[in-house]
């Protein structure tokens, strides 16, 4: 949910990426912190198993710059991925003001992203939201790896609404900075609407 | 109560202490309205700052932070040193919303404190509707002091909260938050390299 502070002049909202396990969720968190200047991030944290995989949530705040005097800060969290986390998975989602699908491109994932796609509107809607009415991106990540299925399939399947869909290789960078780009801008232009 | 008890109550002064459980100050809660920025006006931030403070000192604390249940700080008062605020808040929602989860499966709503004691640092946290009130205390000060002096401010700050619930429901629908009229370009200027 989104936080406007007039005395200390910020406005704080909330990001959320989304999907299977191994997809690349944290890695898209980890490239935008190696990337970013460090005034304009806070630590990185991560809550993981000692096999670094997401045991709770990963979280960093980023602050974008200042529109009409106000800081706008964005709180960037991952779920943790793998289908037993389920109870974690949704607290996360707690407050979301935008959310970015993180899917896996490889023909074999592509059961799990459309079970963690369903998984999320559900999960979304036990907190009162409707995907189809939320800042929302689909990012196809692993775009590099060679046993990809082609974009259009992948965006008939996964695409719900119109939404921007972003191909990507998050352990490289590409496609990462264009993702959170189009997610923010979401968020920003629902603020105008509230 | 047993009447011996009842009575021995009676003659210290004792009365019930008020009912500070998630059910009794549900009104706080904005599960209808999910999408509604959360506003907080000048004055009402230096009122809140201005019963942190308060508690800070009657409680011999450390720190005082308020955070939002989402994970947003709202508010902080005391010794901060290096101490990364930001993290501590998204953690302390996190671990409130995992003991919540925790506190669901056993047939409770929800735990409404929760303690952890360090060697020479401890922390304590409040659930208060949809904020927590988190104090960092060292060997200066005791937990029954702190949960004490907690107890005391959780009335007050709920009634704040009321107040910037139903501000920020206006603000809403008076469209006359900062971004309410925002332009496009205004919104990608924060994505255009400096």
């Amino acid at each position: 949910m989104t936080f406007i502070n007039y005395a200390s002049r910020e406005i704080n909202c909330k990001i959320v990426y989304y999907g299977p396990g191994l997809c690349g969720k944290t890695t898209n968190l980890q490239f935008i912190y190696d990337s970013t200047a460090a005034q304009a991030r806070g630590k990185l944290i991560s809550l993981a198993t000692e096999a670094d995989r997401t045991l709770f949530f990963d979280f960093m705040p980023l602050e974008l710059g200042t529109v009409r005097g106000f800081k706008t800060r964005f709180h960037l969290y991952t779920v943790p991925g793998q289908v037993f986390y389920e109870a974690s998975r949704k607290l996360i989602l707690k407050g979301v003001d935008g959310v970015v699908f993180v899917a896996d491109s490889q023909e074999e994932r592509m059961d799990a992203n459309i079970e963690s796609l369903r998984n999320l509107e559900e999960n979304l809607r036990a907190y009162g939201y409707e995907l189809m009415k939320l800042p929302y991106v689909l990012q196809l990540n692993k775009r590099d790896l060679p046993n990809v299925i082609a974009t259009g399939e992948l965006t008939s399947e996964l695409q719900r609404k119109g939404e921007p869909v972003i191909e990507a290789v998050a352990s490289t960078g590409a496609g990462v900075f264009d993702t959170l780009k189009a997610v923010a801008k979401q968020v920003l232009t629902e603020l105008r609407k509230a | 109560m047993s009447c011996a008890e009842s009575l021995r109550r009676q003659s210290i002064g004792w009365t019930a202490p008020p009912d500070f459980s998630a059910s009794s100050i549900q009104s706080i809660e904005p599960a209808d309205m999910p999408n509604t920025p959360i506003v907080i006006l000048e004055a009402q931030f230096h009122h809140i700052k201005a019963l942190l403070a308060r508690l800070r000192l009657d409680s011999a604390a450390r720190l005082v932070v308020l955070v939002d249940k989402d994970g947003q700080q709202i508010a902080v008062h005391g010794d901060l040193g290096d101490l990364d605020t930001t993290s501590l808040a998204s953690l302390a929602a996190g671990n409130v919303a995992a003991t919540g989860g925790m506190a669901k499966l056993i047939g409770e709503n929800e735990f409404p404190t929760l303690s952890h004691e360090g060697e020479k640092e401890s922390i304590h946290i409040c659930v208060i509707g949809r904020v927590l009130l988190l104090v960092v205390f060292d060997d200066r000060s005791s937990l029954g002091l702190v949960k004490l002096r907690s107890k005391q401010l959780l009335h007050e700050l709920a009634k704040v909260f009321n107040a910037i619930e139903q501000d920020s429901a206006a603000a809403s629908a008076n469209s006359s938050l900062p971004f309410s009229g925002i332009t496009d370009e205004e919104i990608d200027s924060l994505f255009s390299p400096a």
